[in-house]
């Protein structure tokens, strides 16, 4: 069944889309080789990985549906910051269950104002989640006060990042169930097809009977919704909900989604490849790292990595 | 002494082996407005695009007031005074008239810097001299499409050309500011500007030109001056006996004793659609004839929803339906072939299956999941009947001929079984076979009780597949006629230019 559908991908999408999985064999390869001393092949090192890119790896699986519908969402770190805010306060007055509840609400409520403003009043959504960048930051600062909350209810830190299932980070279940989730909607469901058409050819796609309006304003929401997981994730991975959780992700979320063969003109979109782009973007960090590097030139290799990668993923 | 402002000769160019201009030869003598005509695919974009250095020819020579040329790119042209007015304005919205007419070659002042004011009082001139009047410090998108089209002729003659080439000028013009258009012709010709005069429009042609070019199948067909011609001799110029044999008509039989399947009453949408109605009965092919402008493409996005209705309303069946967006449509058993397959029909780089199947999704929903096996069936049988050329179902669009993505459009549709369909220009861009190809499919749909809406520039197509036709005009009806009172191409042509 799975090697059918990789039949049918490559057929659909050329070789350059591939290229984020030849680049990971190979730095992967690279470090392990260069870096075995230093014990980058450590099982224990690889799961360290896994659990630093979880939460980019989780937001780049919905921005792959952002993108391939033709929007951005500059908002997601920000949503991120402001749910693990929600979640921590509302479990300290009224427990995890409705702390859940509040992360979720956060980025519906969030992710649907987004939607709404890029939909109903046609403003880019690049402009709009710009915006409410600031306005979810700022909310999450002010509602603590920049003070951390910490959460003490070890129930909801095992679920959501600290704990294990036997040697499985649940970071790592997180990530397989996401993707999955993520897999298959863009690929099996009529919703996936009509994301990719609407970001394919937008006019083309209302020509077909296809409500394009609501597919922009849903892939912005789920985009919201997923970014407050991803902030309940950080709460619970740091036990505790703070303003900062998320900053700077959104850049480290569209670079993997970018890596990962998604178009950022719309139209087509990966999410295994997105994944992996996020997990690239780990194992690079961490070699660096293990190369004893200074931060600065971590940043600096980093950064010229992404511009190489998408200089070659170019189509033309 | 040569007359000629240009004279090419011996023109030939092929596209990946296919031969699109056959040795034609063209003169254009210094101060006339020469009128350059033939149908979709005759040629003379291609000809015109070598003049202007967009193509190199094949075979042939060009000659520029006498002088033998090689013009290799858009620049040469330019230097050597051709100059063309876009159909779709090269104008840029945000900067000023003075600006756009001096684009990329700005008058700089001694400090090396751009120096407005001299543009802006160059400008003044040039309209001085049109005899036009217009104010240089406007921005673009301030103004209305006739004087966007001035901006364009001035940014011609500022780059001194004395070849300007004219691709259908008048076709998003008001009448008034079409008739200032002819009287501008008329004093550019005085100055000494020769015109290619390009343009569907008979009247016009037969009232501003001196000579008359025509095309056809990428051959010369005639030249002639125009007080010589009569304007069926050129229309039976332009449509030529092999494509009338292609084009014949095929008497149908429609019974209009049955209750109507659309009935359209009072419509209006926007400006360009005016208390519009009509039947169309089952298996009845209805063509809508009208000149561009005409309201023909908004009545059919008014009836598939995309633009929005003022007044009237539509009926199906009998029964009175709401059409406000295309799923609307498209539930009600409406389907729209439209106007640009490129940018509304297609998603060129998804596959012919994604395409295909786009509108069909509901139909492969298996408790959430595309149901696939069925979906490579359904667009293996559409690629099988309408005799798609592709390696596979799963080839990007884009990699398609035009003829053949043109299908997919149509495909598209098929498959959801719609009760009537809306064609506008199925056969726009596409070689003869596809088109005599799609024609059939037309006729084929009809024959299985669908009603069709044929909307075409190509007056043969509609006479060959119509069996009732309306003329619209200015957004109205202002004919509608039974195929068998139609005894030639020429009386439909009349109608339609409304002479």
């Amino acid at each position: 069944m799975l090697s059918r559908a990789r039949e049918q991908q490559s057929i659909r999408v050329d070789w350059r889309q591939y290229l984020v999985y030849i680049g990971f064999v190979a730095l992967f390869l690279f470090f392990a080789i260069t870096l075995r001393e230093a014990g980058f092949t450590n099982p224990n090192n690889l799961l360290n990985i896994v659990r630093q890119t979880a939460i980019i790896a989780t937001m780049a699986v919905a921005m792959t549906f952002v993108i391939a519908a033709g929007q951005i969402d500059l908002s997601v770190g920000a949503i991120a910051g402001l749910s693990s805010v929600t979640t921590a306060m509302a479990i300290a007055s009224y427990g995890p269950v409705v702390g859940v509840l509040a992360g979720v609400l956060t980025g519906l409520v969030v992710g649907a104002v987004n939607g709404l403003l890029t939909t109903l009043l046609v403003i880019p959504s690049f402009l709009v989640t710009l915006g409410m960048m600031g306005v979810a930051r700022g909310s999450a600062m002010w509602l603590t006060d920049t003070a951390p909350v910490p959460i003490l209810n070890q129930t909801y830190n095992n679920f959501f990042g600290s704990g294990q299932v036997g040697p499985i980070p649940s970071l790592l279940i997180w990530i397989v169930v996401v993707t999955a989730i993520g897999y298959v909607v863009l690929r099996k469901t009529p919703y996936g097809r009509q994301v990719l058409a609407t970001g394919g050819n937008e006019q083309a796609a209302r020509f077909s009977g296809v409500n394009t309006r609501r597919i922009g304003f849903l892939v912005l929401t789920v985009s919201g919704v997923v970014a407050a997981l991803a902030g309940m994730l950080y709460a619970g991975r740091l036990q505790s909900g703070r303003f900062q959780w998320g900053e700077g992700d959104e850049l480290s979320v569209i670079a993997a989604v970018v890596l990962g063969g998604t178009s950022l003109f719309g139209g087509s979109g990966s999410v295994i490849g997105s994944v992996l782009g996020a997990l690239l973007i780990g194992v690079v960090n961490n070699g660096l790292i293990l190369m004893g590097l200074e931060t600065s030139q971590q940043i600096i290799i980093r950064g010229a990595i992404i511009i190489i990668a998408v200089a070659l993923a170019r189509r033309r | 002494m040569d007359l000629s402002a240009v004279r090419m000769t011996g023109i030939s160019k092929s596209f990946s082996g296919i031969r699109v201009l056959h040795g034609v030869d063209f003169d254009l003598r210094k101060g006339e407005v020469h009128a350059l005509v033939g149908g979709n695919g005759a040629g003379k974009s291609t000809l015109m695009k070598i003049l202007q250095g967009v193509y190199t020819p094949d075979e042939g020579q060009i000659a520029v007031d006498g002088r033998p040329v090689a013009i290799r790119s858009p620049h040469d042209a330019r230097a050597l005074g051709i100059g063309m007015i876009f159909q779709e304005f090269s104008l840029i919205p945000t900067l000023t008239v003075a600006q756009n007419i001096f684009l990329g070659h700005e008058p700089r002042g001694s400090s090396r810097l751009i120096d407005d004011r001299t543009s802006v009082r160059r400008t003044r001139e040039l309209f001085a001299e049109l005899e036009e009047e217009i104010d240089p410090s406007a921005r673009m998108l301030d103004l209305s499409t006739g004087y966007w089209q001035l901006t364009e002729i001035a940014k011609a003659l500022a780059q001194d050309a004395r070849v300007l080439i004219m691709d259908e000028p008048t076709s998003s013009l008001t009448a008034t500011e079409a008739q200032s258009l002819f009287a501008l012709v008329q004093r550019l010709k005085e100055r000494g500007i020769s015109i290619i005069y390009i343009s569907h429009r008979m009247d016009e042609i037969f009232r501003i030109t001196d000579r008359i070019t025509v095309l056809r199948d990428g051959r010369h067909i005639l030249t002639e001056d125009t007080a010589s011609l009569m304007m069926n001799q050129v229309i039976d110029a332009i449509v030529g006996k092999t494509m009338e044999q292609a084009f014949e008509w095929r008497e149908r039989l429609v019974d209009r004793s049955v209750a109507p399947l659309l009935q359209v009453r009072n419509l209006s949408a926007g400006k360009r659609v005016q208390d519009v109605s009509f039947d169309l009965y089952p298996g009845e092919i209805l063509g809508l004839a009208g000149l561009m402008g005409s309201g023909r493409t908004e009545l059919a996005r008014a009836i598939f929803g995309i633009d929005r209705i003022d007044k009237g309303e539509i009926l199906i069946r009998g029964e009175r339906v709401a059409i406000g967006n295309p799923e609307e449509a498209i539930s009600a058993g409406v389907s729209l072939v439209p106007e640009d397959r490129r940018i509304q029909g297609l998603v060129l780089d998804h596959s012919v299956k994604d395409n295909v199947l786009l509108p069909l999704l509901d139909r492969l929903d298996r408790s959430g999941i595309i149901d696939d096996r069925r979906g490579d069936r359904l667009a293996g049988s559409i690629v099988k009947d309408l005799s798609i050329k592709t390696s596979s179902i799963g080839t990007t669009v884009r990699l398609l001929s035009g003829g053949n993505q043109q299908k997919v459009v149509i495909g598209k549709w098929l498959a959801t079984e719609p009760e009537i369909l809306v064609m506008d220009e199925p056969t726009a861009g596409v070689d003869i076979q596809a088109k005599t190809e799609i024609l059939g499919v037309i006729r084929d749909l009809a024959d299985r009780g669908k009603g069709i809406i044929v909307i075409s520039s190509e007056l043969v197509e509609l006479l060959a597949v119509s069996d009732r036709l309306l003329v619209l005009r200015d957004g109205r009806v202002v004919r509608e006629v039974d195929r068998r009172q139609i005894g030639t191409e020429e009386e439909l042509h009349r109608a339609v230019q409304g002479t």
